[in-house]
């Protein structure tokens, strides 16, 4: 289809009454490209610290997720195992493969059943971690990749996510930066806000819709330097 | 998608006299009017922000061979392919060819306005794949084979009746006894069902709300999850999206995010922002092995250089039709195609041609309200104007319309006649209607007698009211 895409191009520039870009305004386009501006910021989005932290757990709150503080990864068992019980749900697991996750130790819990790897229509609980959370809407920033499998943020039925506070950024382009930092994008970033939801039916909002009906995050007082950096 | 925009003055009528449909229009309008404003309020920087996504989009335009063949080389970097296409007809026998390498049976779809567009569901059922949406609302309408109402609320006529009615009709399988009632029911049945057919497919076709330069990402944004379970779990994800998607850099689709959801259903963020870029790594357990970007313009770039260049600056947040006295009157369907409200009005004979879909810009008040919601700052009344313009230069208007106007300008510049005229007739209709208030009947005016009655004058102009009121205000100041 090179014949349509030089049409294509001929016609814009043709209804732009030039030809192709060259000289300033061409390194103008590629400046702008390069610079990553960031546009005007909403003050909400510069919350940082522990204001941050709580404008996260208020957003995230207000959108259905449900927020647990903890202060070590070692309490994530005992948390993710009562909040199973909570909900009447089966104690199974898949965890993401993810290195940062091998520093929780599910083995305190020895009910739980735990399986690493991507997720499976039957899995009914994934536990992940998160690239960063975003303050200005209680937005969770996933990356996929060997240690984050995307099927774990949309199949089960419950998406539980382990995000340290350290993680917490108050804006989406500090989000960016973040991810930017890591190397190249990965093939799938989710910005996941509250769980799956649709009004189709009559503009009532329902939970659940395609992806988790709950989403419940654990807040992982963090900075504590075991390794897990972004 | 046939366009039946030619009648819709058949369309509205049919539309005024049914009653479901205007109870679930009374409803549309409470939920997506007050949801918007309240979100609004809630971000004091909003106003600003729209004016930066308006410099964005403009920029675009002004650079957009540059940003979309920077976009292709980051797709082509990624692992790949972008399609050109300039008609509707090349972009389905694109998409049905990779379906066809793909040795694809099952297609499952997000929601694309771009995919009703070119009707791909038709043409793929014709070349003989089974093509399922997989939003609740595009499910909902596919099963009653009728094309979408809303942008963003695509079963937004329907009640939860009706849905409950499909669905008893299409799960054929499942219990005829089972009880439909409630919405959890219909929602829990839906995902049950689609479910299957995601893991199913062999190709996912989703839009895209943005394309991003920079990286070569294609953008979704939903609520559901559907679109992300549709490009996750096939073997070939396609994305269909028309060129004005592109923006330069994640930065800018950042700040567009921040007036799309809160314009469109008015929560501060969707539930699933994603940002897809190539097929899957290495690695990556997970996700498509091949990734198609389908570039559609049909039409587009002939718009740019135009009075109506601005539109092409539309996120199809649906701001407008949920704000449009008109739309809340008839819904989506009696526009005839694709895009309904005010957007649509403009969009559409850009699109399709201004002699099929010309009663489209005219079916506007001009109240102005598309305009003061619109997040892109897209001046739509006045492009609806251009479009009526165009429609009578090119002698589209009625031989009535043509030959009243022509009357009235006539008149209109001959001022002690026009004087003479309104005074009479003011006169002479003050006269007959002034037992009632009101004229039944009025003779050249059945269009408007026909269906309510016409208030009648009180018996003089307007100009001789603010001639006597500007005299005793004279008095009153000599006193």
């Amino acid at each position: 289809m090179s014949e349509a895409r030089d049409r294509i191009l001929g016609s814009i520039r043709t209804s732009l009454k030039r030809g192709p870009l060259d000289g300033e305004r061409l390194a103008a386009a590629e400046d702008r490209l390069a610079a990553h501006r960031r546009n005007l910021m909403p003050s909400r989005a510069r919350a940082a610290g522990e204001e941050g932290i709580e404008l996260f757990v208020r957003m995230a709150t207000e959108v259905a997720a449900t927020v647990e503080r903890l202060a070590t990864p070692q309490d994530v068992p005992d948390a993710v195992a009562a909040y199973l019980a909570q909900h009447n749900l089966p104690a199974e697991l898949r965890v993401a493969p993810d290195p940062e996750l091998d520093a929780v130790p599910w083995e305190r819990r020895p009910t739980l059943t735990v399986g690493r790897g991507r997720a499976e229509d039957r899995d009914a609980t994934s536990v992940t971690g998160a690239v960063a959370g975003v303050a200005e809407t209680g937005t969770l920033v996933m990356a996929s990749g060997p240690a984050h499998p995307t099927t774990l943020n949309l199949m089960p039925d419950t998406h539980i996510v382990v995000l340290r506070t350290d993680r917490i950024v108050g804006s989406y382009e500090d989000a960016w930066d973040v991810l930017r930092a890591r190397g190249a994008l990965s093939r799938t970033v989710n910005f996941i806000t509250g769980p799956s939801r649709t009004g189709d039916i009559e503009q009532t909002i329902q939970l659940g819709a395609h992806g988790p009906r709950r989403l419940h995050i654990l807040l992982v007082d963090g900075g504590d330097g075991d390794g897990a950096s972004a | 998608m046939e366009s039946t925009s030619h009648a819709f003055k058949d369309n509205v009528h049919e539309a005024l006299r049914d009653e479901r449909l205007q109870r679930a229009l009374g409803k549309m309008k409470v939920g997506f009017q007050g949801n918007r404003r309240r979100a609004i309020e809630r971000l004091p920087e909003f106003e600003a922000l729209r004016d930066e996504g308006r410099a964005i989009k403009d920029h675009v335009l002004e650079h957009l061979d540059f940003y979309l063949e920077r976009f292709e080389s980051r797709v082509v970097e990624a692992g790949g392919h972008v399609h050109w296409c300039r008609t509707a007809a090349e972009a389905r026998e694109t998409i049905a060819r990779i379906c066809r390498d793909a040795g694809a049976r099952t297609v499952t779809k997000g929601k694309s306005m771009v995919a009703e567009e070119i009707a791909i569901n038709d043409h793929l059922e014709r070349e003989g794949f089974e093509p399922i949406e997989t939003d609740l609302g595009e499910y909902i309408i596919q099963l009653r084979r009728e094309p979408p109402s809303h942008i963003i609320a695509p079963a937004v006529h329907l009640s939860k009746e009706d849905v409950a009615e499909a669905f008893y009709a299409a799960h054929r399988d499942l219990d005829p006894e089972r009880s439909l009632v409630e919405p959890t029911a219909l929602i829990s049945e839906a995902r049950a069902m689609l479910r299957q057919k995601f893991q199913q497919a062999d190709v996912g076709i989703t839009g895209a709300n943005f394309l991003i330069a920079e990286t070569g990402s294609t953008v979704i944004v939903t609520n559901e999850g559907n679109g992300d379970l549709t490009q996750t779990l096939p073997r070939v994800h396609v994305v269909l999206a028309s060129l004005e998607k592109v923006v330069p850099t994640l930065e800018d689709a950042s700040t567009i995010l921040r007036l799309l959801a809160r314009s469109a259903t008015g929560q501060e963020f969707s539930a699933y922002t994603t940002f897809s870029t190539g097929p899957r790594r290495p690695g990556d357990p997970d996700g498509p092995q091949e990734f198609h970007v389908v570039l559609l313009d049909n039409g587009r770039t002939a718009m740019l250089g135009t009075e109506f260049q601005e539109m092409l600056r539309c996120i199809r947040c649906g701001a407008c039709m949920n704000h449009c006295p008109v739309y809340a009157s008839v819904g989506g369907h009696a526009y005839g195609w694709v895009y309904p409200g005010p957007m649509g009005a403009v969009l559409t004979p850009s699109l399709i041609g201004v002699d099929a879909a010309g009663h489209l810009p005219n079916a506007s008040t001009f109240c102005g309200r598309c305009e003061s919601v619109c997040p892109m700052r897209i001046p739509l009344p006045k492009m609806m104007r251009h479009w009526r313009e165009k429609e009578y230069a090119a002698g589209l208007t009625p031989a009535t319309q043509r030959w009243g106007l022509g009357f009235w300008a006539w008149f209109a510049r001959r001022p002690g006649l026009y004087h003479l005229g309104t005074r009479l007739a003011a006169g002479l209709l003050g006269r007959l209607g002034r037992r009632q208030g009101r004229l039944r009947r009025l003779p050249l005016a059945g269009g408007w007698t026909d269906w309510r009655d016409m208030p009648a004058p009180e018996g003089r102009t307007f100009q001789q009211l603010w001639a006597e009121r500007r005299e005793s205000a004279r008095r009153e100041d000599a006193r």
